[in-house]
């Protein structure tokens, strides 16, 4: 059976891609008969959470290396897919465009750091680590800093970073279905977290993977269908990522001469010029934060644990980068597009004769208009638009029928779904492969080993839960905060730990406390203690300061302390090519050897 | 499978390194270089872009998933030339 699924992926996932496309269809009929909006918002959201559920519970696993690892079967481009929606979350999916439409140019620095960190995963990280064969990170710090105290230090960073980020990610599911099933907010972040459990509690990494992969099939259909439909009927041409450069000269005229746009060229708010709203400083300090917090977080580096060789390791990154770019080029079309119209159709309009869209978002909050010349007309300044807008009203933008603005809902509900899954599962994983086995009990059985992490998943996903449905305002500020986090306590340590022999355990222990401390304490400084800010960098990219004091502490400390064991430069060897087993596999051997 | 001799792993490193030199020359540039005449590459139009608009926007990211690829290729050919690769 499971043979025969491997075997079989690309007939099964063009077959469910089929069947997703046809049911879309069909619920565009449905809405044509005159079904009601509340209905097919229902239908969407529970067809595609059970579709989720039933591969989760088709997944389900008692064996150890498919529930950490999915038994490294997963070919190259259906991990880039899974990684592509591990990657991509709520926030990328609803929120990115907005900020490009808000920030211009400047936004751009979330869509460089975003993508241009996989090629740190794929040079410097993911071939080495998957070598190792370690279930988690911090499982590959404890071994190559031998000991519990690294490991320790590893599961302290991951659980900074991972758990504000599934805090946001469970938040983002509860407003996607409280706003499309008319739940209350707390109600509906209780129903995504079941969609949540359901897929990874049964199967682990397994469960995960496959939905992963049937996540990115529905956010990459539903984040293109309604700006290719917009570009088509704008420029008559269905290629958005392409037609937007004219839909930017039409911009950049209007910024010139609309009488309604003064604001914009008093201000200097133009679209397309760079560090108006960011200098230089913070635009290439975020960039670098975001990048190396990419290469460093745990949800996305154990992706590459599940692939059948280091070679699939290494495409698999650009399988990966393939999939979120394809998104990722496609949200600056998003904001033009939606500028395009504001621009042009909306402003200079009587404010109680604009567009029902306008209204429909009013309503809920994202949209707010207040007329600040009191000529009862809609001005630049008059008109505020949530992030979350741009995309969320595409479709009604474009004119589009209800059933794509579900297609729209699924979307996002899948992207935070799918990230959320790998978030709880790097850190349920962490608990309990590397605190409770490899700490406290390393002679648990693996019935009990597996018992222990659905255990923990459910407990850390409660309690995420709990906490995002207090709404959480900071919770959501601090999501950014996490790459900082992730580069400045964990990159370091990784990089060196393949790249730099010499590298040791007092050094990268040192090293990860020092980058990890810098980072907490501008963060926390800053945000909370009224700390000035040092150079004038915004505590997002606080990684600035972190990761160069962890590379100086671990490599002084190094030098200063003895080098490592004849024994452990021998493993850094083997982790640089890829034949030969794998540091667990022969472990497991040792241990067999040894009854 | 046969072992690997300390000269082999010692030209496949050298090899493996100076790969990850240029790789990470490449992405330098494409993260941070040319955005840093941003202002100068605006003044070009390319497909309707302003030129330095375009690059953060798709060139960039582009030439990301490029690198990633080319990459892959070259390494896995690196560890072909040394005998070192998987079986």
């Amino acid at each position: 059976m499971k043979g025969g699924f491997l075997d079989n992926l690309g007939k099964v996932y063009g077959i469910y891609t089929g069947t997703f496309i046809g049911f879309v269809i069909f619920l565009a009929i449905l809405e044509q008969l005159g079904v009601p909006n509340k209905i097919i918002g229902y239908l969407f959201v529970f067809m595609t959470i059970g579709i989720y559920a039933l591969i989760g519970i088709l997944s389900r696993t008692t064996q150890v290396s498919e529930y950490y690892v999915a038994g490294r079967s997963v070919p190259a481009v259906y991990n880039g897919m899974a990684t592509g929606s591990d990657w991509m979350s709520g926030a990328s999916f609803v929120g990115m465009a907005g900020t490009f439409y808000a920030s211009g140019y400047d936004g751009l620095a979330y869509a460089l750091g975003w993508t241009g960190g996989f090629v740190l995963v794929a040079v410097l990280m993911a071939p080495y680590l998957r070598k190792f064969g370690a279930y988690t990170v911090p499982d590959f710090l404890g071994t190559r800093y031998g000991g519990n105290f690294a490991r320790a230090v590893g599961i302290i960073v991951l659980l900074s970073c991972s758990f504000t980020y599934v805090t946001a990610q469970i938040y983002a599911t509860g407003i996607i279905t409280s706003r499309f099933l008319g739940l209350s907010f707390e109600v509906a972040v209780f129903a995504g977290l079941v969609g949540i459990l359901v897929c990874s509690m049964l199967g682990g990494m397994r469960a995960v993977t496959w939905t992963q992969v049937a996540q990115y099939i529905i956010l990459i259909i539903a984040y293109l269908t309604p700006v290719v439909i917009l570009s088509a009927k704008v420029t008559g041409v269905p290629i958005p990522q392409i037609m937007y450069g004219q839909v930017l000269q039409e911009i950049a005229r209007l910024e010139q001469t609309s009488e309604f746009l003064a604001t914009v060229r008093e201000q200097n708010l133009f679209h397309t010029a760079p560090f108006t709203r960011m200098d230089p400083v913070n635009f290439f300090g975020l960039i670098f934060c975001l990048m190396l917090g990419t290469a460093s977080l745990p949800h996305v580096l154990m992706r590459f644990f599940t692939t059948p060789s280091v070679r699939e390791a290494r495409v698999s990154v650009g399988w990966s980068l393939l999939f979120i770019f394809l998104l990722y080029f496609t949200a600056p079309a998003y904001a033009a597009f939606a500028k395009y119209e504001v621009y042009a159709n909306l402003l200079g309009k009587p404010i109680t004769d604009l567009p029902a869209w306008v209204a429909i978002w009013k309503n809920v909050g994202l949209v707010t208009i207040t007329d600040i010349g009191k000529d009862g007309l809609l001005h630049f300044a008059d008109l505020k638009l949530n992030n979350d807008a741009i995309v969320l009203a595409t479709p009604e933008i474009a004119g589009l029928p209800y059933v794509i603005a579900g297609l729209v809902a699924a979307g996002g509900l899948a992207a935070a779904l799918s990230t959320a899954d790998g978030l709880l599962l790097a850190i349920s994983n962490a608990l309990s492969h590397d605190v409770y086995y490899r700490m406290i009990n390393p002679h648990a059985d693996t019935a009990r080993r597996l018992m222990i992490s659905r255990v923990l998943l459910v407990v850390v996903a409660i309690l995420a839960a709990y906490t995002a449905s207090t709404k959480p305002s900071d919770i959501l500020s601090m999501v950014a905060w996490a790459f900082s986090i992730a580069a400045s306590g964990l990159f370091c340590a990784l990089v060196l730990g393949v790249w730099w022999k010499r590298c040791n355990t007092p050094g990268a222990v040192a090293g990860m406390i020092a980058g990890f401390g810098v980072c907490m304490y501008y963060l926390i400084g800053t945000r909370y203690g009224g700390m000035p800010e040092w150079f004038g960098v915004k505590n997002i990219s606080a990684g600035v300061f972190g990761i160069p004091v962890a590379f100086i502490t671990t490599v002084v400390v190094s030098l200063l302390t003895k080098a490592p064991s004849q024994e452990m430069q021998q493993l850094i060897d083997d982790i640089r090519v890829p034949r030969g087993e794998t540091f667990i596999d022969r472990e497991k051997n040792a241990l067999a050897g040894g009854h | 499978m046969s072992t690997i001799s300390p000269e082999q792993a010692r030209a496949h490193w050298a090899k493996s390194k100076s790969l990850m030199w240029i790789s990470l020359a490449v992405w330098f540039v494409f993260s941070f270089g040319i955005h840093f005449f941003v202002k100068d590459l605006n003044a070009i139009t390319f497909i309707g872009f302003p030129l330095g608009f375009y690059m953060a926007a798709q060139g960039s990211l582009l030439a990301f998933v490029i690198l990633c690829f080319w990459f892959a290729k070259r390494q896995n050919e690196i560890d072909e030339e040394c005998g070192v690769s998987e079986d």
